[in-house]
């Protein structure tokens, strides 16, 4: 029987493997792709809870955030467009002007 | 009536000096005449005043309204009108508009005009206001406005540098002694709950011992405000620097009016000196001596110092100057040995006969282009014939000769020291004798023999706007004397300690007196008739190098303030420097961008770093609330 803690070890598991994809990739397209398997984790423990607590608000909340993971997504890939038509790079760490 | 007349003296001054401040400062002629009407009007008011009142001098007139009260504090602005003030009044405004009129003709070429009346009018004022005040908190307004408008019009000069340093020296060591002045009202009004003199005076009067051990110090405190005001020794030094100032000024207020204001705050707040004396416990050893010892004591001191530096000066204004401090110590002294009618009364014809003197010197100055080097002029006693007269009278009347105004009251001042304390008589006829010496060198050396430079060769007769204030007040200098025939002066103190002279003591003095002027008349006579220089040069050697450099008392100041003065402004301006501005201000500085410049170490610009830096963070901080 699959309980509660399988899914949010889990959950944990994957939010682990995009938070090291964030800390340890170049490239910023996977980087993004990193920070939406962080979501990703957090929406899936969202779901097990409602689920095993009856209760339908961490679905809602999952909604949101999908709607709104959505909208971040179509933002975030535009700045990389816009930022790859500029500099011809996607590396993360090119992009340092920011410090003094 | 008297509420309306002598509310018209006091203000208008201030109206023609408001007047010439806010709308005719540019027009001279406009805003001399302004000044000249004030103060010729009040004159004519103070007449009217003591014709009024001619009946019935006895009764002293007050009249106040209540200015503010806070607390237990009630300020009220009064008018004393008595004896005392009376005469001062008529001295201030008689002189005065003398001196108004005299500087029509001195400060003609002035481009400044203007603001010079505007002054005098400020100054005329101010010193009727300490003249008709009843309290001592209204004293102390117009003292300080008085001191501010010596400030004034010493400095009216100001693009001279000397002058400029000399109005602020005589402005600080005037608030030095105000400061102990100060004290004192608080003292008094702390223990008698009053400001109000006839208050005050009946408090005593009910219970003499009503201020306990502090009778003694208020009485000095008082005193303070006197050593300022008066240049009593060792608050003299401002006054010889303030002949700086125009000379019709140095007439006005550094002869007759504003110097005299010590002598008559002594006299108006005599009864707080009459109080049988008690010193607090430290103070102990001075058990015997009263306030008056002390006052009489400075008063004598300045009286012989002031005559010793004045017979080595060669400025004329500077030796008129040393003479105004030794008679000022005379009165001083007189009122000290409770004879402060003697004092009064040379007061009043001190105050004729040195403005005349100033003002003479002030022609003389005028004629010869501003050469006020006695050594330098000479031979104008032909060429000026009104001036050399009126002056010789002025200097007959200082000297004390009979019948002129000095020999009455200067024989009253030496009674007075004659009839209590011998050894300040004998420094008193000292004084009288170097008096005579030094007038009759300056007399002799300005005015006889021949001119000593061009400019006294050129001089001539000034013209009468100058010599009419001359003659009214030589006319003054002669009769003011027959004023104190009688004991006139006498009534002016009903609460006792007025001398009534027995008569042997009054001719003995009296031939002391005129004794001295024999014994200061020859030496000059025979020193300086007909010099060319001066033959006490060499005769004197150290001793006259001392006095000519004024007992080096300036320098004495000038030492102490560099060890004591200096000392602490250094010490402010190493705090200030090093630990202010330098540890404090210079220290937070620092401390911040320090920690700037180290936190700006971990800004690597990489988002990666920012990530991870972030994740431990939150890591630490989920640590800390869960567990």
């Amino acid at each position: 029987m699959i309980q509660f803690e399988h899914y949010l070890i889990v959950s944990a598991l994957l939010f682990c493997i995009g938070l090291l994809g964030v800390l340890t990739r170049k490239n910023l397209l996977v980087l993004y792709m990193s920070l939406e398997l962080m979501l990703n984790a957090a929406n899936l423990a969202l779901v097990a809870a409602s689920r095993f607590h009856d209760n339908l608000n961490g679905q809602i909340m999952v909604f949101f955030i999908i709607t709104v993971a959505a909208a971040e997504v179509s933002v975030g890939l535009a700045l990389i467009v816009a930022l790859f038509r500029r500099r011809q790079t996607t590396n993360v760490q090119d992009l340092s002007e920011l410090k003094l | 009536m008297n509420a309306f007349l002598s509310w018209s003296i006091l203000l208008a001054p201030i109206t023609a000096a408001v007047l010439i401040g806010l709308f005719t400062k540019q027009n001279s002629k406009l805003s001399s005449k302004l000044s000249i009407g004030a103060i010729g009007f009040s004159f004519l008011m103070t007449l009217l005043l003591a014709a009024v009142n001619s009946g019935t001098p006895e009764i002293p007139v007050t009249s106040s309204v209540t200015w503010l009260e806070v607390g237990g504090l009630k300020v009220e602005l009064g008018m004393i009108i008595d004896p005392l003030s009376m005469m001062m009044l008529l001295v201030v405004t008689g002189v005065g508009t003398a001196i108004h009129i005299f500087s029509l003709g001195y400060m003609k070429d002035d481009p400044s005009l203007g603001r010079y009346f505007g002054f005098l009018s400020l100054f005329t004022f101010s010193m009727l206001g300490i003249v008709l005040a009843s309290n001592f908190f209204q004293m102390f307004i117009f003292w300080e406005l008085v001191g501010v408008s010596s400030y004034l019009l010493i400095g009216f000069w100001f693009e001279r540098k000397p002058a400029a340093a000399a109005c602020q020296k005589a402005f600080i060591v005037n608030r030095l002694g105000d400061f102990g002045f100060l004290i004192g009202i608080i003292l008094i009004w702390s223990i008698t709950g009053s400001l109000d003199f006839g208050e005050i005076s009946g408090a005593f009067t009910e219970n003499p011992a009503l201020l306990g051990a502090s009778t003694a110090i208020a009485g000095l405190l008082i005193f303070c405000g006197v050593l300022g005001k008066s240049a009593q020794f060792p608050l003299h030094v401002w006054l010889p620097d303030a002949m700086e100032g125009p000379t019709p000024v140095s007439a006005l207020i550094h002869a007759a009016t504003m110097v005299a204001a010590g002598v008559y705050l002594l006299c108006r707040t005599l009864f707080l000196f009459e109080l049988p004396t008690s010193w607090p416990e430290d103070f102990a050893w001075l058990n015997g001596v009263s306030s008056l010892h002390i006052v009489a004591l400075i008063g004598a001191i300045t009286s012989i110092m002031a005559a010793l530096i004045a017979t080595r000066q060669d400025d004329i204004k500077r030796i008129l100057a040393y003479s105004t401090l030794s008679q000022l110590g005379y009165m001083v002294m007189a009122v000290g040995l409770g004879g402060a009618a003697a004092g009064m009364f040379h007061l009043t014809t001190h105050a004729f006969f040195k403005a005349l003197l100033f003002l003479g010197a002030g022609s003389v100055i005028y004629a010869a282009h501003h050469e006020q080097d006695i050594w330098k002029l000479g031979g104008l006693r032909k060429k000026m014939p009104v001036t050399f007269w009126t002056f010789l009278i002025g200097t007959l009347a200082l000297c004390g000769a009979p019948p002129f105004s000095g020999f009455y009251s200067k024989e009253e001042v030496l009674l007075a020291a004659y009839q209590s304390n011998v050894v300040l008589f004998v420094l008193a006829a000292i004084t009288a004798v170097l008096t005579t010496f030094y007038m009759f060198r300056l007399v002799f050396v300005a005015f006889g023999g021949s001119a000593k430079s061009e400019s006294a060769d050129h001089a001539h007769e000034s013209p009468s706007v100058m010599t009419t204030p001359l003659v009214f007040l030589a006319v003054l200098s002669v009769v003011g004397g027959w004023l104190g025939i009688g004991g006139y002066f006498g009534h002016f103190f009903d609460h006792g300690a007025v001398h009534h002279g027995h008569h042997e003591n009054q001719t003995v003095v009296m031939f002391i007196g005129i004794g001295a002027i024999i014994f200061g008349f020859f030496p000059a006579f025979f020193m300086y008739h007909g010099a060319e220089s001066d033959p006490l040069k060499k005769g004197l050697g150290g001793i006259g190098e001392f006095l000519k450099n004024r007992m080096l008392i300036d320098e004495a100041y000038q030492w102490f303030i560099s060890r004591t003065h200096e000392a602490l402004a250094r010490l402010a301006d190493w705090i200030d420097r090093w630990i202010l501005a330098g540890f404090l201000v210079k220290g937070i500085q620092f401390t911040g961008e320090f920690t700037g410049r180290a936190l700006r170490l971990a800004q690597t610009g990489n988002t990666q770093t920012y990530a991870l830096l972030f994740g431990l963070g939150l890591a630490v901080a989920l640590f800390v609330i869960l567990l």
